[in-house]
């Protein structure tokens, strides 16, 4: 009976591994990722960012249809001019950067949705806005993996300097120029995962299966090096409770693996072992 | 002696405002210099120029044989994210960027350096802490592990015993001492003109022009430091720029 619940939709369908596969390569990508945002408060920044590279994205899928790489290249520009826009006007004006960064990521959205609306059909206007990831061919799981890759190995790279520049940049000001250029691919990892999780979850809900599941990790660890390793696993865990849920009721995929995230990360709230309510509510003895 | 930082005619300053006004002077190698002044003397701006954060207005600072990673600093108000999930022994093993870069590892005996480094500034069993759960004391002996570590030719510290207690500050003077005795180039910004007359040879008054330059003795005098004070306070905000002509240099 269990098993029927939560291995045959996998057994019997290659549309639900191949989305299962999906799943587990944007959590590997997505996890850490999403820890750094966490980190470097930028929670809301990878959701502005969500939102900034759509034109871009929109662009290549009209161009190209649901090309991966077309959307990705398409979502690098944008999010790139995007930010770079906003840091110029910030810069250059004295305007705050978030101020500016939301005028141009909601600037960005519109434009975005224009163009699907007016170029595509409604169909893909809803593919692009809530994505399918019960709808994965063959290349777009290869890019979808090839994305996740590429984002662990360029993380690899980049983490020490990524790190350093977290606590304490003046430091590394001190003794690299290697800040800058972390922070900018750290950027363009962001928009990269966030491309992938387009067809999945489509960009609304594309950096929840980042920030949720680093949210979580807080909850259970004050390392950072654990951290990541649980929010890939709580990733993991979301996206595939999600699709079962998402099989045996109605709820579409993409929202019923949010709301998986979203649970746990409630239960993290309340029993987590770091600053968790119900820990603090039955302290220890004091040593 | 050798010159290690030579200042020609140095202006440094924010939106052309300078903070420190045409000092020129050597800094020798090895030498352990208290830099002494008011607030807003400029102290952490002359500071800032040394280890390249803040590009002078005018004039030039020039390092004989020195990139920017021989340099150690220690910022007055360091802009740590203390609530970041880093531990101790992680935070302090930074120092060692000059020899790991960005990729390289952390072998056997770097690791009993970065052991060395931790019991020398006294955190011997709070290797595993997270940084977050350090005191203000402890942060402070903290960072001098990394700048130990960091094993700079110069070490900048930027009003390194604000708000420590005796018994800390008694403990990271003694660090510098022994960085001196190593024939390292110390500077340090410093209110506390006892410490600076027992424990520092040479001193640079600063109140935005520099006050007096060299021995600490024929530095701190009362005519001096009461000369500083005037000079600080009298800040014209909305003064012409400044002519070419005006140089009254007077440092060492």
């Amino acid at each position: 009976m269990i098993s029927q619940i939560f291995l045959s939709p996998f057994s019997e369908f290659e549309f639900m591994r191949r989305a299962l596969a999906a799943v587990i390569a944007l959590s590997l990508g997505g996890g850490p990722i999403g820890v750094f945002l966490m980190l470097r408060r930028m929670s809301l920044v990878g959701d502005a960012m969500a939102h900034a590279i759509l034109p871009g994205a929109a662009i290549g899928f009209l161009l190209s249809g649901l090309n991966l790489f077309a959307m990705t290249t398409g979502g690098l520009v944008a999010g790139f001019a995007v930010a770079l826009l906003a840091g110029l006007v910030s810069r250059s004006t004295g305007v705050k950067e978030d101020a500016s960064l939301a005028t141009f990521y909601l600037a960005s959205l519109a434009l975005g949705v224009t163009i699907v609306s007016v170029k595509g059909t409604n169909v893909d206007l809803l593919h692009v806005l809530f994505g399918n990831i019960l709808a994965m061919d063959d290349p777009t799981l290869l890019l979808v993996a090839i994305n996740a890759t590429i984002t662990l190995l360029v993380l690899a790279i980049i983490y020490r300097p990524l790190v350093i520049e977290s606590v304490d940049p003046l430091f590394l000001r001190t003794v690299s120029r290697a800040g800058a250029p972390a922070h900018l691919v750290f950027l363009a990892l962001i928009v990269i995962n966030l491309v992938s999780g387009f067809q999945a979850l489509g960009t609304l809900l594309a950096v929840g299966l980042m920030i949720l599941p680093a949210g979580i990790a807080r909850f259970w660890s004050r390392d950072i090096t654990p951290m990541i390793c649980i929010a890939v696993a709580s990733a993991i865990a979301s996206g595939y409770i999600g699709l079962v849920l998402s099989f045996q009721t109605r709820i579409p995929s993409g929202p019923a693996i949010i709301l998986v995230a979203a649970v746990l990360y409630l239960a993290s709230v309340l029993f987590g072992r770091v600053g968790g309510v119900v820990p603090q509510l039955f302290p220890g003895r004091h040593l | 002696m050798v010159a290690q930082l030579t200042f020609d005619d140095v202006t440094l300053g924010y939106d052309r405002h300078p903070a420190v006004h045409h000092l020129t002077g050597v800094i020798e190698t090895g030498a352990l210099l208290a830099v002494v002044g008011p607030n807003g003397a400029g102290k952490s701006t002359l500071f800032r120029g040394i280890v390249g954060l803040l590009k002078p207005l005018a004039g030039s600072i020039v390092m004989s044989g020195l990139d920017a990673r021989d340099i150690a600093y220690l910022p007055q108000i360091a802009d740590i994210d203390r609530s970041f999930p880093i531990s101790v022994i992680d935070f302090v093993s930074t120092g060692l960027w000059r020899a790991t870069g960005i990729f390289g590892g952390i072998g056997a005996a770097a690791r009993k350096n970065i052991a060395q480094a931790i019991a020398a500034v006294g955190l011997t069993g709070f290797e595993n802490r997270g940084i977050g759960t350090l005191s203000g004391g402890q942060m402070q002996r903290l960072l001098f592990a990394r700048v130990l570590l960091q094993d700079a030719r110069v070490i900048v510290l930027d009003e390194p015993f604000n708000a420590m207690d005796a018994k800390t500050s008694a403990d990271l003077l003694a660090l510098v001492a022994h960085w001196h005795a190593e024939g390292r180039t110390v500077l340090a910004a410093l209110h506390d003109l006892e410490m600076v007359r027992a424990h520092f040879p040479q001193t640079l008054l600063l109140a935005r022009e520099p006050v007096a330059w060299g021995a600490t003795s024929e530095a701190l005098t009362s005519e001096n430091l009461l000369l500083a004070r005037r000079m600080c306070e009298a800040f014209d905000d909305s003064a012409a720029a400044c002519l070419p002509a005006h140089r009254p240099s007077r440092a060492a």
